[in-house]
Order: structure tokens, then sequence, then C-alpha cells
């Protein structure tokens, strides 16, 4: 700024005046802003102030960010009313409510929330935007981004998740967020007047009070009694010394006396995945190839790299082991922890009852490679058959669980299991699996990182029909240009950033877009 | 039947003289037409104005009590020519409308209601929808106002000014011969205030004196050689007229110093609605106090166009610059005033644009900018020691937010939970990714977020009604054929004639998909001519298929319900295929769910609680089976859909999971299974107030289903302690 003072030899005009108290509400359309917008209003017109609000509707309702405005100040000594503004200033908001965690983080790229002035009450739980739900694996972003900002740009911060405690005291977040604005001593006015404000209202007045008296005790009082200092260790995991059950005891002494201390946890629990899928016998089968594993991951030096090797085999070699196929999914479609947890999920009561409807459209595929391989094959290679068959049973099925109709097929698929080794399904993955861990176990000597790369490509292989034919394919590339570069010295971090790149985006433009940087240096 | 109600703020409306009104914006601007005696009413809905016709919609019995003939109008331009009734007869009108995209559409109308003059005050409301939350970004009404010679009037905003505008509005019109303006912007309509009503007025002369004694005279009708004259009655007659009434009604204000205590080098010229912005402005300078006390003086133009020379030759008297704040371009306002100083070679410089951005919004940021440096160049003495204006910049430009810029993601407005378009768009996505992408042209309305991720559907959206028109020229036989989207407000407001009849006689090879779900609802849920519901005073239920057989379209495929995405992608597969000769017309219906659900769920609560019995429905996920891949998101996008990390940890990624707001429409099976993704949805029906039979067959096949499961998980291999 120009600083003209001493040129022009003018005595100070002072700061800029007196201004309304400004409060922004940044929200997601159809989250209640309008509503606490109001009240927020009605409490200062209660008290004898003037107050405006204002918004952009129309497609913002339609669940897109969005942000409502209310300034509220007394009329001076002459009566004359203050001008208000229709729109926040950036640096120059008093209040920002954020009804949502990346919305606070956007309120503050908007530059509304400022340390010198700023009350910043956020929920931070968050409703993910289409774009972090898209991406075909993780892609969420990081709300410790949002955590940092507020710690540098807030004057005072109210931050916790509102939207949960309105939810425990059957109300909507607006109520919750009421009360950490009356908590927060922003504005000079009394509890009991936002309390008012919410009985003058139509629905769900006591819940209301109930969410507005619980925001404002914890905005009061902090969260509770978490030593800040106190490091946060997640405790180390331990093995259980013996089960009940001689199978499952039997394979929980092999982990312990065969495998190395850091993947005892996720053999332990990869252990149980593959004796959920088939049977102990498969159990000790999968700890036959983890052992292996970890006995080529100690000869490559393996004890100085924490033996990630084999924790990283024990956790993906469960997953490929498990594979998803249609007697898997009819078991956990059948069981009984399966009902409980949906009639949990709708609140089902005891005078109510309670059925699910799956949509399954089995393909010819997964039907012939359940059978047995030589059936499978002898069938495939059939092909009129094969082609009836398939305009049989390729199509829609709506299946009523809990209908006998349906239930008993289901159940009776699940029961198949027994003869799933031998099925061709089996056989393809088997290959598969073991080509895989021959590519990571070939690359141990010489790159112990690109091996534990390798063997987290596993992630790519998931869903099913066309999503796992891409994922398949999406595998195949990635180890492709893996093998091309593994003699580079960098080329664990390359197989890294193919994988990220590859779960990322759907579309595979990203995943070509790295190989063709790694083909450019070649 | 509207998605939002008024019912109870209407009765506001009956508040007489005396009584305090409290309220937002658009219920103020209804209660000044009723307080201004109008005859008539109508307009066309959109964003800012949608709900000023709810209001009016909502208010019709106090309307009918007072005489006023309200209209829901086909379009802007039928509720432009439905002005044309002051043409003849002392009747006030007045219409609505969002600009300016609807004034583009009423212009033809505005153009001869100009030309003519009126007799009865007629008055055009627009929501002027520039800058922030705006469909068209860049343009502004007032050029529509000077071409068609209407004063356009731009309140400050509050709500007692704009009331006042309203009121004189009509006696201007009236006194000048001349159809008048009032434009508010988006924050003004959605703005609470007050202001002290008077007693509602009903009008003097009706339409129903009007037609028991109908009237013409030539010289109002545009025809030669009446219309030359209107050239010259518009220059010589209703110019002036306007200009003295406004100068008598002080319509314009000005503030701060005023005679000998106008002692400065500088003052500003602002429109109305530019007000409350530039005092903010001016109080981050020390310039003014909270309650418009300015230091600097301030011409307010609350009628925007034309501009009052003597007005401007006044407040220019003693001050050697001025600064015009006008948001937009080009800058008539700004025009104006120097034509008048250099005509009059008035010493004073007018500056504007020079010091403040040509174009974008107006806030009170931009504005300080803009008056720091022109008091810096004219009278910088008034900036005194300059004291720190509020700056994010630092805030803004420190490491750690700047790294939230990478953060935090965009999250435009979609298509709501449960939206019959949905489907749509998946089966749409489902057929190019076996025939490949299509050109598509978009419409306006709630199908455009087709165009956003995670569908990335549409090319180009060429205004409402116009997606069958803009795909005309892509008539070009034995070539991949052209896909075109309306919904059925535009196919209503222009696109049956502009779009569908256009194909039909040019015999036009494309496909076009006409989205029918049962409102105009990306403006709010007004009803239209193909709206289900009952409506006592309009005539709903005329069917779009055969409206468009009504033209003369041969191909023409009804779906009654969009949700089954099978039968859509089958029907968009076979109107890319078949050979049929001719447009290829799809009618997808099935009703808005955000009005369906504030429709029902009150029906279904009070079933359930009278006893009836009643299944209540939502979709899940099975954790356990879905892999975590969103293949069934990037075909939704449904806000009800998400994911969730797992506490497993076996698995890197989360996995789909469907919330409490879950309205089971039904789309995530269908697209499961028409997509052949993958068996983890499922949909849980719980029946409330079960019957016997109801009963009897869940304890039967529950005690079977419990012996198979315990006798299986008894076997099972356990891990617990």
């Amino acid at each position: 700024m120009k600083d003209d003072t001493v040129k022009l030899g003018l005595k100070a005009a002072g700061q800029a005046t007196e201004r309304p108290i400004s409060i922004a509400i940044v929200a997601m359309g159809g989250q209640g802003g309008g509503v606490l917008t109001g009240w927020i209003v009605a409490l200062a017109e209660n008290q004898g102030w003037v107050a405006q609000s204002t918004s952009v509707p129309g497609v913002a309702q339609r669940t897109g960010a969005t942000i409502y405005y209310v300034e509220m100040m007394q009329a001076n000594e002459t009566g004359q009313k203050p001008i208000l503004a229709q729109m926040p200033t950036p640096g120059d908001v008093d209040v920002v409510i954020a009804s949502e965690y990346m919305e606070a983080g956007r309120s503050i790229l908007r530059g509304i929330v400022t340390p010198d002035r700023t009350t910043l009450i956020a929920s931070n739980h968050r409703a993910l935007s289409t774009i972090e739900k898209m991406s075909p694996g993780e892609g969420i972003a990081d709300s410790g981004a949002v955590d940092d900002a507020i710690g540098v740009v807030a004057g005072q911060e109210i931050v916790f998740d509102m939207n949960e405690m309105a939810v425990r005291n059957g109300s909507v977040i607006s109520a919750s967020m009421f009360g950490s604005l009356a908590a927060s001593g922003a504005l000079p006015f009394p509890r009991e007047a936002y309390k008012d404000v919410i009985r003058q209202g139509g629905k769900g007045i006591e819940a209301s009070l109930r969410a507005f008296d619980a925001a404002f005790a914890r905005t009061e009082q902090g969260p509770d009694h978490v030593d800040p200092e106190a490091p946060q260790v997640a405790p180390a995991f331990a093995l259980p010394q013996r089960l009940a059950d001689t199978r499952a005891n039997a394979l929980v002494q092999r982990i312990r006396s065969e495998l190395p201390e850091q993947a005892h946890q996720m053999a332990y629990l990869g252990a149980q995945k593959v004796v959920d899928f088939q049977d102990a016998a498969y159990g000790d089968e999968y700890l036959d190839l983890l052992a292996d594993l970890t006995a080529k991951d100690a000869a490559a030096g393996g004890a100085d790299k924490c033996f990630a090797f084999s924790a990283t085999a024990a956790k993906y070699l469960a997953n490929a082991m498990a594979y998803d196929d249609v007697i898997r999914v009819a078991r956990l479609k059948t069981r009984s922890t399966r009902r409980t947890r949906v009639a949990e999920e709708v609140g089902l009561k005891d005078d109510q009852i309670l059925n699910t409807t799956e949509f399954m459209h089995p393909r010819m595929e997964e039907v012939a490679s359940t059978l047995p391989v030589g059936l499978a094959k002898w069938l495939i290679a059939k092909k009129g058959l094969y082609n009836w068959l398939d305009r049989r049973i390729v199509k829609g099925r709506r299946v009523r669980t809990y209908s006998l109709r349906w239930f008993l097929p289901l159940f009776f698929v699940g029961g198949l299991k027994r003869m799933r080794r031998k099925s061709l399904r089996h056989q393809t993955e088997t290959a598969h699996r073991d080509a895989w861990l021959a590519k990571a176990t070939g690359a141990l000597k010489q790159n112990y990182d690109l091996a534990v790369a390798i063997l987290c490509f596993r992630r790519l292989i998931k869903g099913y029909s066309d999503t796992h034919v891409r994922g398949l394919s999406k595998f195949d590339k990635v180890m492709a240009t893996t093998k091309s570069i593994s003699t580079r010295e960098d080329a664990a971090d390359w197989a890294q950033r193919l994988l990220t790149s590859a779960i990322k985006d759907a579309s595979g433009d990203d995943l070509d877009g790295t190989i063709k940087t790694i083909e450019s240096f070649q | 039947m509207a998605e939002r109600s008024f019912a109870r703020e209407v009765e506001d409306l009956k508040l007489g003289e005396g009584d305090l009104f409290r309220g937002e914006g658009i219920l103020a601007i209804t209660k000044a037409l009723l307080q201004s005696g109008v005859a008539y009413v109508g307009g066309y809905q959109g964003s800012p104005i949608s709900h000023l016709m709810d209001v009016l919609a909502d208010a019709n019995d106090i309307l009918d009590e007072l005489d006023v003939v309200f209209q829901s109008s086909a379009s802007e331009a039928t509720a432009g020519a439905m002005l044309s009734a002051s043409v003849m007869y002392p009747l006030r009108g007045a219409v609505a409308w969002k600009s300016t995209v609807g004034t583009n559409v009423a212009s033809d109308a505005l153009s001869n209601l100009a030309s003519g003059g009126v007799k009865g005050g007629a008055m055009v409301i627009v929501g002027e929808d520039y800058g922030e939350g705006s469909s068209i970004m860049q343009e502004r009404t007032h050029a529509f106002a000077m071409k068609s010679q209407m004063w356009l009037l731009d309140p400050r905003p509050e709500q007692s000014c704009m009331v006042n505008l309203i009121e004189k509005g009509f006696e201007l019109s009236e006194a000048s011969n001349t159809p008048v303006m009032l434009q508010v912007r988006v924050r003004s309509c959605h703005m609470t205030g007050e202001f002290q009503a008077k007693d509602n007025k009903r009008p003097d002369f009706t339409l129903r004196d009007a037609l028991n004694a109908p009237k013409r005279d030539l010289d109002r009708i545009v025809l030669p050689p009446a219309a030359y004259e209107h050239e010259q009655e518009k220059i010589q007659k209703r110019w002036p007229a306007g200009v003295d009434f406004i100068k008598q009604s002080k319509l314009n204000e000005v503030f701060g110093p005023t005679g000998t205590k106008k002692t400065g080098k500088t003052g500003l010229i602002v429109v109305g609605g530019m007000y409350n912005s530039t005092i903010r402005a001016l109080q981050f300078l020390g310039l003014c106090d909270a309650y418009g006390n300015s230091q600097l003086p301030i011409y307010v133009m609350n009628v925007a166009y034309p501009t009052i020379p003597e007005e401007v030759d006044a407040f220019c008297e003693g001050l050697d610059a001025v600064l015009v704040v006008e948001e937009g371009q080009p800058e008539y306002i700004e025009q104006a005033i120097n034509t008048r100083i250099a005509r009059t070679k008035r010493a004073t410089s007018v500056h504007g644009k020079d010091y403040l951005p040509i174009g974008g919004d107006y806030t009170a940021a931009v504005i300080t900018d803009g008056i720091t440096r022109f008091l810096g160049d004219h009278e910088a003495e008034r900036l005194g020691n300059r004291a720190p204006v509020p700056d994010p910049v630092p805030i803004l430009t420190n490491p750690v937010v700047e790294k939230l810029k990478e953060v935090v993601p965009p999250r435009p407005p979609g298509l709501c939970t449960g939206c019959p378009e949905r489907p749509i768009f998946a089966a749409m996505k489902l057929v190019f990714e076996e025939l490949g992408e299509h050109h598509v042209s978009a419409d306006i309305g709630c199908h455009l977020f087709s165009i956003l991720p995670p569908f990335n559907i549409g090319a180009t959206t060429m205004g409402y009604g116009l997606g069958a028109a803009s795909a005309s020229a892509f008539n070009v036989p034995g070539a991949k054929r052209s896909i075109s989207i309306m919904g059925d407000g535009g196919f209503w407001h222009n696109g049956l004639t502009s779009g569908i009849g256009h194909a039909v006689f040019n015999k036009h090879d494309g496909v076009f998909v006409i989205v029918d779900n049962y409102y105009s609802s990306a403006t709010g849920g007004q009803d239209i001519l193909s709206s289900r519901a009952f409506n006592k005073r309009r005539q709903t239920n005329n069917s779009i298929t055969d409206a468009v057989k009504g033209v003369g379209a041969n191909w023409v495929r009804q779906i009654d319900h969009t949700y089954d995405v099978n039968q859509m992608r089958d029907v968009l597969m076979e109107a890319l295929t078949t050979d049929a000769e001719g447009p290829k017309i799809i009618v997808a219906s099935s009703e808005c769910m955000l009005n369906k659900q504030r429709r029902v769920k009150p029906q279904i609560a009070k079933a359930v609680k009278d006893g009836k019995r009643m299944i209540k429905e939502k979709f899940g996920v099975d954790e356990d089976v879905c892999t975590g891949d969103h293949a069934c998101i990037r075909l939704s996008g449904c806000p009800s859909l998400s994911v969730k990390e797992l506490d497993d940890p076996l698995r890197d990624d989360p996995v789909a999971s469907i919330d409490s707001t879950c309205v089971a429409c039904g789309n995530c099976g269908e697209v499961a299974d028409a997509a052949v993704l993958c068996p983890s949805f499922f949909r849980a029906e719980v029946t409330h107030n079960p019957n016997g039979w109801d009963r009897f067959r869940d304890r039967v096949a529950g005690s079977v289903i419990s012996y198979l499961q315990n006798r299986r998980e008894a076997r099972a291999v356990s891990f617990e302690g």
C-alpha cells in the first residue's frame, strides 16, 4: 500500500468506521443453511437489532456449495438504520459457520476467515464430493490440510462433529451449529434468546433444543479430556495365545513360529479371511506360501527392512486367495450376521418384517468357471450349447433373499465351496497368483522395494465382470512397464507412481500418461 | 405444486396501512404490486424470479379477492405480450422473469409494446442475473431497456426503496406512456428486510371492464404509418415526460454533503443496486459511517436509464472529478454522463471503468480498491493516512492455505438423491460404451448437470428449450446420429416448435430425448402443461407424446419408468440404430424425486401411523462383497451413494456406502444389473404393520433359514477366543 502520510502531512484519519457484525454460513444445498440463517436473523431482530440475510439459491440447492450471509447492527441514536452489505468481504467477516469440513476449507480459500477477526465454527464431518467418490480407489481429500489451515487462519476455532451430535440428539446440524454459535460468545446475546428463537419454530423443537444444549456444552468445555501431549500410540498387535477351536489354534501357532513378528497381524487376519473363504486346509496352504516367501525375504536381507515383503505378502496373498466368485457372494449373502447388520442399518423394530432384494446378473462365464475344470473346458468348447445356456442364464435377477424360493438356491450355491478347488476359476486364479508371486520374488534379490511394490499391484484387481477385466488389464500394463525398468535404481518409486495413477483414474488416461513418461526416458 | 411453499408468508400480503412488513425481497415486491393496484400479473419462473412466481401462485386467493388476474405464462414472450393489455386500456399490469435470458425471449413483444406505448402502467420485474451464481455472467438488461426505450429502475437494495420505486414506476409508466423495467439482483430477491405497509389497492379499472367495452386506437398499433409516428413520439413526448416525472418524484437520491457543505472536489455516481457495497467500501476508507452518513457526495441513480441531465449537472457542480460505479460492460451510464458533461463543456472529469474493473462482480473489496485509486489521483487528502483496509492476501498466500487449494475438491450442484434423470444418463453412458461417443446437444434444466462428472455428457447448451434446435445442423443421414436432450419445461416453453416441429419438417435423422419429470423442476417445481398433479386453477395432464405425434413425429417411444436402466438403454440403442426415417423421439418420464418426496413422505408417515400395512425401502451395500472400485459411482453421482473407509487392515480402498437419505429410487440396483457391475447392492424392504399372512410367511421362512444358518455356522472354523 502506498503511504502518503509524510508527503501529505496529514493527521491520522483513523481506522475504518464501525461495521455491522457479519456472519457467513457456508454449506451445501439442502443442508439446512437456510434454517440456521433464519434463526440468526430472528435472534438479532428479537433483540431489537436490524438484521439482513442474503443467499443465492436456485441451482445451489441441488447439493452444490453455497453461502448464506447475515449482517446485524443496532440503529443509531437518531434512529438511522445501518446500511447492510449483501455479500461478505474477504478479511472482514466476524463469524464463519461451516456445515462440512471441506466447505470450511473452501471458506478459508475465499479469504473470509482471518485471524484478526474471525470465529470459525466448523463441523469436521465429511460429505464427499463426486470427484472424491469417483476414483476407482482411495480418492478422499485430506482433512489434515484443513486442520492445518484452520490453526493458522482462525481467530477462534470451534471444530467438532456437529452433524453426529445433532443426529445423536434426533435433530439436524443447524441446531448444533446454533448451539456452538451461542457458546462462542461471538454475538452479544444471552443463551436464552437463542433458545427462544428455536421455540418460535415449527417442527422438532425438543430435539433441536437438545442438540443445541449438547453443542453449547461441548463448545464451552472443549473436547473430552484427551491429553494432547500424550502421543497416540496404536496398541501393538499381539497374536492370541491360544484359541478354543483346535483348527484355528493350529494356524495361530504356525503364524507364531514360522513368520516374523512384523507379519503377524496381517497373517492372522489373512488366515481368517482365507479360512472363511474356503477351509482350514486352505489356511495351511496360505501359510505354506507365506512361509516360503518369508524364507526368501530373510535371504534377501528382509530383517533390515522390517520384513516389509512378508507383511505385504501376508496382506495381498490373502486377498488374492479369497477371490470374488459366486460361491463367496452366495455365502456372504446368506449368513446370519448379514441379516443382523441390515436390520440394524434400517432400524428394524419388533413388529416389522425385513426382506432384502439382491440385484444379481450372473453371466455364463461365472457359471462355467465354477464347474470342475474338465467339465468347464468341455462346455466352453461346445459353442452351441454354451451360447444356448448363456441366453438362459444371463439376465438380471431380483433375488428375494429371505424368501425360501430364493434363499434355498443361494444357500446351495454357497455350499458348492467343497468343489471350488477343482473349479476352472480356481485353476485360473491360482496360476495368476503364482505368476505374480514369482515376479515379486524374482525382483527380491535385486531390488527389495520393487518386490514389495509388485506385491502391492494386487490392489488393482478387484470388482466383477468388466471392472474386473479392466483391473486385470491395468495390472498387466503396470506389471509389464515395471518389468521394463526393473534394472533402474528408482524402479520402486516408478512402480509406486504407476500404481497410484492406476488407482486414481478410472479411464486409464493417467496410467497411460505415466507409462508414456516412463517410456520416454528409456 | 412448487418446491417451496409460501402459504404462510402470503398472509403478510394482507397487511395494511400502518403495519410493518417483514420478510424476503420477493414478498416485498409482490406486496408493492398489490399496493399499486395492478389488474393483472404474469411471468415465467427462473432464478431469482422463481420464488416470485411461487408467491403469486400461493397468493392466488388474495389476488382473486382484489380482482387481479394471474397467469402462469408459457414463456417470457407470452408474458411480454401479455402487457399489451395496457396498450388500449388504463390497466396496470406487471410481469416477471429472469434476465437477460427471459428478456431475450420476450424481446419481440417488448419492441412492439415500447413502440406503440402504453396507457396503463406496464412493468417488467427482471431478476437481474449478473455475477456470482448467474447463468449468463456477462450480460445486462440495460441494453434491452435502451434499445426499446423502456425506463430501467434499479432501486437501492432496501425494501422501502424497492417498494416505493415499484409504486412510482407505474406512475412513471403512465406519465410517459412508456413500459418500465425494474431490476432486482439475485441477492436482493432473497434479502430479508422490512418496510411500512400500505393498504392493497383494487384496480380502478379491471380486465372485465375492458372486455365489456373494447377499444381500438389505430395510432397505437405498430403498423405504418403509425409506427413512424411512434419514433417521433418516443423522442418528443415520452422521453421528456419521463425525465420530468423522474425529476419531480425525486426517484434518484443524493447523499452526503450538499449545498455549502459540499466542499470536496470529488463525488460518486452510483446505480441503485451498487449502493450498499459502495457504502461498505467508504466505511473501509473511513469516509462514511455504517448508517450511510458519507463525507463524499453520492448521487444514487435508482433510475439507471434514462440519465437525468439536470440532476447530473447539479451534482457535478463544483466537483473536479466523479467516479461512476456501474457493474458490467459496456459502461452505458458512464457514457451517458460523459456525453452530458462534454456537451455542456463542464470542467468535471468523468471516470468509471478506468478505475474499476470492466467486468465481474463489484464487491465491496473491488469498489474499495477503485475508490482508493480514484481518490489517490483526484483528492488524495481524503484518504488521510491510509489506514489499512481488510486484506486477506497475507492469509491466502500463507503456504498452509496455498496447500489447501489442491485439497478442497470442487462441489458444483448436481442431480438430487433419487433423481429420475440419473438413470437416463447412466443408460446413455452404457450405450456409448458399446457404440462410442456421440454428439450431444444439451438444454437448460436439471439435466444439464449431466455435463459434469460423473457423466460428462453434453457438448453445448444454447438456451431454454433449444436443446433439440441446437442439433439441427447435425442432420446427416448415414453418420453417427446426434442426440439432443430437452426437459419438459423447455419443451413447452418453445421446444415443441423450435426443436421437434423443426426436426419433423426437415426429416432430421437425430435422436431427441425429452426428459419429462412432471414439473418445471430446475426452477423450483412449478406446474406445466404435462404435470400429472391436479391443479384446480390450471389444466394439467397434457401428454408430451401426444404433442409430438400431433406435430407429425412417427418414431416416438414413451418410457414411464426411467429407473429401468435396461429398458432405457435398449430404447436409446434402438433409436441410434434403427432404419426409421425422421426424428427418433424418446419421452422419458418419471416424477422429480424432490417433489415426489415432498408429496409422498407425509402420506406414508400418516399411513404407518394409522396402522396401515406399508413397505418402506432403502438401498444398502454389502461391504464385504463390494470391492471398492467405485464403478457404480461413476454411473451415478447420487448424493446418498458415497464411500466409507473400512476398519480392515487387509483392505486399502474405501467401499461404497449408502446413507440414510436414500429414497430407494432403484437406480443403484438397476445400474448394477444393466452394467453387470457387482452384486453388492441390495434393497432392504421393511414391512410396517404387517398382516397375518406376512407374519406367517416370515415365521416359516425364518425358522428354516435360521436352522440352515446355524448348522453351517456351527461347523465353521472359529477364531473366537
